[in-house]
């Protein structure tokens, strides 16, 4: 992949933050002034801990909720000034397209797998020829590995994989040029995860799509992803090169991480464990690091000064004061 | 032994081991659809001792949640059981009553759900969710109540507990739904836990606390628990024995770390070759060529894997497949296995 300096981003994401109100004086940080960017064709993996906000992120750049501030520069425009009711009507819409993390929830129980994948093409393909919008069902669902004869049923008749790949079918139906993948593999058994993911190599290879891979499965992040981008509650705390990223990493969080990644042959054998509480992130307190607290590193300075992101090494961005 | 003989599933269920807490035999489950009957599952049998950690892994539609729910009594509708047992604790599963049954779930057996946020009530607030639990199961009362529920919480390593206590499920991330499910599930000290997809949603730092949690209350409560998920990496690290099931088959029984390292079914070895940890590249990795077979097939042959199989011969498509012990702990089901 071209160093994404070189090229115009895709998408710019420009200190954005979603803060959602959870009481009387009480504000949850969700995302936390957060920048990045992913070029055309670029794949960036999404990491960290459960409820640190990715799909809150991944949801206001698939514009289905607003950010509270920041800009969110498309190509040449400007997305984030536009709400997410109206730009659920946008000829642009099919651009950008999410797979959702619960397929279960994502899912229409009164549409058949073929109803659901067939919408998407007549809603933002414009798509109404009968015998063409099968065709392209049927081949959509091939892709994804879903066995044609499971179309005629109803989520509740799949089971949990196969709504998940009901759920990826939609999403590639209009031909995005960026997809935003919410842990779509999860839910995937090992085979037909492979065959998801040399299919997202392909298109990525084949037509320049780009994706946002929010996973928990550093293995797969790690072989699908140029870059990878690593949140702690509501901040970016590490970014750079996947290789990188997992060979080398820098921030104590990361490191945390990669050590905690299953090994089959670790039976028994104690993985390293972040210990400590984790802060919240109801009105945290600016000046603090997120990871104080749990952070083997820790020092006083760490409560006093939180450090913005600064390169540790080419395109590699670490927000600590020791790496 | 003679190929033809059929082993239980568990052989150390005849020695001299106390019977098991949960043993289901010769189970069949069918789904009468309007284009067919789904033939789901068939002749599952399976064991699981106290204190046990049994993974059942498998592709996707295999059979693993089928097989989870008919334990609990709640499939779908459409769900006809057409062979088979399972013995709880003395008690027969299949012939109990709704009743019985719901006395069962919940105080004796609890279930994490796969779908996380679906699963619970989206107008109440967790906190009094764990309540509920706590108040019907655990005889907790009064002021201790809200305490104990903020202690949940905590064990499944939410953030600020006392005040995620008045949150409502859609204010949570996925996993945390995930982890509210399953404080839900612990909350009732329940003597097995059918856990599917626990931790899917999970990142691995969190995972590894959720796990180390379900160990934990295996040996301190000899919480028996059936563990069902794809990542066998995570199975073979945390579990005592796995189970492979393919097209509604039990397809390989054995301890964790023999199956992962000396498979016997080829469908095991290649499940374990595609795993991503063991490839170095997309294109290394190896999906299982085919898929599984259309289960409304009027003549599934006697061995589903069959026509996806590299070793298929005649017989497998035409003889009764037997169940081939390896040793006392580790069965195959596999004429290969036999020769
Ligand atoms: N109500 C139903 N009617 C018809 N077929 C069904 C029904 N429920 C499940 N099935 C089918 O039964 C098979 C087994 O489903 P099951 O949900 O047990 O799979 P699974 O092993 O849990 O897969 P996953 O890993 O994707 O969750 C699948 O092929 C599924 O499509
Ligand atoms: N509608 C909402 N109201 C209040 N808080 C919310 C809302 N949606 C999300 N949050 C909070 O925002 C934070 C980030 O949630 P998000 O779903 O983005 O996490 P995540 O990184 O996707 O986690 P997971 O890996 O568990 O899915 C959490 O603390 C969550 O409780
Ligand atoms: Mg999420
Ligand atoms: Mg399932």
């Amino acid at each position: 992949m071209n160093a994404p300096e070189r090229n115009i981003p895709l998408l710019r994401v420009q200190r954005l933050q979603k803060h959602f109100k959870v009481g009387r004086n009480a504000m949850l940080h969700a995302v936390d002034d957060i920048s990045f960017d992913i070029a055309p064709g670029e794949s960036v993996g999404l990491v960290g801990e459960s409820g640190c906000g990715k799909s809150t992120l991944s949801r206001v750049i698939a514009r289905l909720a607003d950010p509270t501030s920041g800009a969110l520069q498309f190509e040449d425009v400007d997305l984030a000034v536009h709400p997410a009711a109206k730009f659920a009507r946008d000829s642009r819409r099919g651009v950008i397209q999410m797979v959702f993390q619960d397929a279960n929830d994502s899912l229409n129980p009164r549409y058949t797998a073929f109803d659901t994948i067939a919408e998407s093409l007549r809603l933002l393909v414009g798509m109404k020829d009968a015998a063409q919008i099968k065709a392209r069902v049927e081949e959509l669902a091939t892709w994804v590995g879903l066995p044609v004869d499971l179309l005629s049923r109803y989520p509740h008749q799949l089971s949990g994989g196969q709504k998940a790949r009901v759920g990826i079918a939609r999403a590639l139906a209009p031909s995005p040029r960026l997809l935003i993948l919410d842990e779509p593999t999860a839910a995937l058994d090992v085979s037909v995860q492979a065959t998801v993911l040399q299919l997202l190599a392909e298109l990525r290879d084949k037509l320049g799509v780009a994706y946002l891979f929010v996973s928990h499965d550093l293995n797969v992040v790690r072989l699908l992803c140029d870059r990878v981008v690593v949140m702690y509650l509501g901040k970016v705390v590490e970014e750079g090169p996947a290789e990188a990223v997992f060979t080398t990493p820098r921030h104590p969080y990361t490191q945390a991480l990669v050590a905690a990644i299953p090994d089959p042959d670790a039976r028994g054998r104690k993985t390293v464990r972040a210990e400590g509480e984790p802060r919240s992130p109801i009105n945290p307190d600016p000046r603090a690091c997120r990871f104080h607290g749990r952070c083997p590193k820790g020092e006083p300075k760490c409560e006093l000064t939180m450090l913005d992101l600064k390169e540790v090494a080419p395109a590699h961005r670490v927000a600590c004061h020791f790496a | 032994m003679s190929p033809e003989t059929i082993v239980h599933a568990d052989p150390r269920a005849a020695a001299n081991v106390p019977p098991p807490l949960l043993a289901v035999d010769g189970l069949s489950l069918e789904f009468r659809t309007r284009s067919g009957v789904v033939r789901a599952l068939e002749d599952v049998s399976l064991s699981l001792q106290k204190g046990e950690l049994l993974g059942v892994v498998g592709e996707s539609g295999s059979g693993k949640s089928v097989f989870a729910y008919a334990m609990l009594g709640i499939s779908d509708a459409a769900a006809k059981i057409t062979r088979g047992t399972a013995v709880f604790d003395g008690m027969d599963l299949l012939g109990a009553t709704e009743r019985e049954l719901r006395e069962i779930r919940g105080r004796e057996v609890s279930m994490i759900f796969q779908s996380p946020r679906t699963s619970l009530n989206p107008i109440r607030k967790v906190g009094h969710q764990i309540e509920d639990v706590l108040r019907r199961h655990a005889a907790v009362r009064g002021q201790d109540l809200r305490e104990r529920a903020i202690d949940c919480l905590k064990r499944v390593r939410i953030p600020d507990p006392a005040r995620r206590y008045e949150a409502y499920p859609f204010e949570l991330s996925g996993g945390m739904c995930q982890r509210i499910l399953i404080a839900l599930a612990l909350a009732c000290q329940p003597s097995l836990l059918i856990a599917d997809e626990p931790t899917t949603g999970l990142d691995v730092t969190t995972q590894a606390a959720i796990m180390d949690l379900i160990v934990e209350l295996a040996h301190e409560r000899q919480m028996a628990t059936l563990l069902i998920t794809h990542d066998l990496a995570m199975a073979a690290q945390y579990c005592d024995r796995i189970a492979v099931m393919h097209a509604g088959h039990v397809v390989e029984v054995g301890p964790a770390q023999v199956v992962l390292h000396q498979p016997q079914h080829p469908y095991t070895a290649r499940l374990i070759a595609s795993t991503p940890h063991t490839a170095d590249s997309i294109a290394a990795m190896q999906p299982i060529p085919g898929s599984l077979p259309d289960l409304r097939a009027a003549k599934l042959p006697p061995c589903r894997y069959s026509a996806r199989c590299e070793y298929r011969t005649e017989r497998c498509d035409t003889e009764a497949l037997p169940v081939v012990p390896i040793d006392a702990t580790h069965s195959v089901r596999c004429w290969r296995a036999a020769a």
